[in-house]
C-alpha cells in the first residue's frame, strides 16, 4: 500500500490576555491536493485541536480577514495551496504591524482607522452635476481607468504587514490609506482634493514612504499601492501646477 | 514650515549636493591627486573666491540634507508631539552650529 503523504504546519500560538510569551505548536496532517492553508487550518480545528484561533470568512479572497504570515510573507490563506507553497513544513504567523488578538487573528482597529482618517469616500462640492432622471454621478470609462485598480482594494492589510514604516512609525497611514486616498483624489466626481492633501502631507504622512515596494508585492488583487502614493508624491512636488486635478497626473504617467 | 517644503528641500540639496561634490572632486583632478593635498595648496584653493563659495554651499548642502535625513530617522524611531518638536529644535540647532563652525573655518583660512 501507498504511503500516504503528510504536510507538517507548524502555527505560532499566542493569547496575550493569558500567555506572556508565544511559541509554536506542530500539526501534522495528510497532504490534501486542492486544499488551501486555510482548508488545512480548518481541517486541525476539526481533527486536531479545536483551541487554535484564526478568522476567514468568505474563502475567496474577498472578505480580507485571512491573512497570516505564510513561510514568512503575507499572504491569503484561502489564496494560497499547499503546492504553492512546496515546502515540507509550512510555518503560519499572525501579520506583522498588527496586535495580536489571539493565535493567528490580528487586530485591525488601528489599521482601519487609518483608512477612515483619510476620508475613503467621494466628497461634493455641490450635487450640480448629477442627472436628475438617473441620481447617479456620471462618469466616462477613462476617468474610470485613471483609479481603477485601486478600487479592487479588499482591505486585508497584507500590504500594510509588509511596510517597513508601519513597523516603525504607527502614525503613518500606510500603503493601503494611502493608496485609497489617492484612489479618491483621482476620481473625477470627488472635490477632496485639498481635504485629503492637508492629511498626508505632515511628518508623518506621505513624505515617510521609503519606496521598498514591498506592498505591491504581496496584494493579492493586483493592487499597487506603491504607484498610488508614487503618484500623489509627484502631485504634491510639482511646483508650477499645483491646482491641477491629480488624475491627469495619472495619465500622464502613463 | 509644511513637511511638503521640507522634503522639495531635502531632494533640491541631494541634487546640488551631486553637482558641488563634483566640483570638489574635480578640483582634486587639476594636478596629481597627492599634489593637490599638500597644506600650500589647500591654502591657495581656499582663497580661490568661487572655490571657497562652492565649499560655503556644500557645507549648508550638507548640512541640511544630512540633518534633515537624522530628523526622518528620529521620527520614524519614536512619535509623539513632544518628541516631535524636541527633534525639529535639535535639527535647527545642529545645522546651524554646523553651518557656522564651518563657514569660520572656510572665513579664516580665506584670510590667512
Ligand atoms: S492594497 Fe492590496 S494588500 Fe493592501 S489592503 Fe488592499 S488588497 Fe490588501
Ligand atoms: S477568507 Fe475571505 S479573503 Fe480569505
Amino acid at each position: 500500500m501507498e504511503k500516504e503523504e503528510k504536510v507538517r504546519i507548524k502555527v505560532l500560538r499566542f493569547n496575550p490576555s493569558k500567555e506572556r510569551k508565544a511559541s509554536y505548536e506542530s500539526y501534522e496532517l495528510p497532504y490534501i491536493k486542492g486544499f488551501t492553508i486555510l482548508d488545512s487550518l480548518l481541517y486541525i480545528k476539526e481533527n486536531l485541536d479545536h483551541s487554535l484561533a484564526i478568522r476567514y470568512s468568505c474563502r475567496m479572497a474577498i472578505c480580507g480577514s485571512c491573512g497570516m504570515l505564510i513561510n514568512g510573507l503575507p499572504r491569503l490563506a484561502c489564496y494560497t495551496q499547499l503546492s504553492d507553497v512546496k515546502r515540507k513544513e509550512i510555518v503560519l504567523e499572525p501579520l506583522p504591524n498588527f496586535p495580536i488578538i489571539r493565535d493567528l487573528v490580528s487586530d485591525f482597529e488601528g489599521f482601519f482607522e487609518h483608512h477612515k482618517s483619510l476620508k475613503p469616500y467621494l466628497i461634493r462640492k455641490g450635487e450640480e452635476d448629477i442627472d436628475e432622471n438617473k441620481r447617479e454621478y456620471i462618469q466616462h470609462i477613462e476617468d474610470l481607468e485613471k483609479y481603477l485598480q485601486f478600487s479592487v482594494c479588499i482591505k486585508c492589510g497584507l500590504c500594510y504587514a509588509s511596510c517597513p514604516v508601519a513597523s516603525t512609525d504607527e502614525l503613518f497611514p500606510g500603503p493601503q490609506a494611502l493608496s485609497q486616498a489617492y484612489r479618491y483624489i483621482a476620481d473625477n466626481r470627488d472635490n477632496g482634493l485639498e481635504e485629503r492633501l492637508k492629511l498626508i502631507d505632515n511628518p508623518h504622512g506621505i513624505w515617510r514612504c521609503h519606496f521598498a515596494g514591498s506592498c505591491s508585492k504581496v496584494c493579492p488583487k493586483g493592487v499597487d499601492p506603491a504607484l498610488g502614493i508614487q503618484l500623489l508624491r509627484r502631485y504634491l512636488m510639482s511646483l508650477r501646477k499645483p491646482k491641477k486635478k491629480l488624475a491627469e497626473v495619472y495619465r500622464r504617467a502613463y | 514650515m509644511v513637511e511638503r517644503k521640507i522634503m522639495l528641500l531635502h531632494y533640491y540639496t541631494g541634487i546640488a549636493i551631486i553637482a558641488l561634490v563634483s566640483i570638489h572632486i574635480a578640483m582634486r583632478l587639476i594636478m596629481p591627486f597627492s599634489e593637490s593635498l599638500e597644506f600650500s595648496n589647500v591654502l591657495n584653493n581656499y582663497k580661490n573666491l568661487p572655490y571657497t563659495i562652492s565649499l560655503e554651499l556644500l557645507l549648508i548642502t550638507v548640512a541640511i540634507h544630512g540633518f534633515n535625513g537624522v530628523r526622518i530617522i528620529l521620527l520614524e524611531f519614536k512619535q509623539g508631539k513632544a518628541w516631535e518638536s524636541f527633534v525639529k529644535f535639535l535639527t535647527l540647532i545642529l545645522i546651524l552650529i554646523v553651518v557656522a563652525w564651518g563657514t569660520r573655518t572656510i572665513v579664516l583660512t580665506n584670510l590667512m
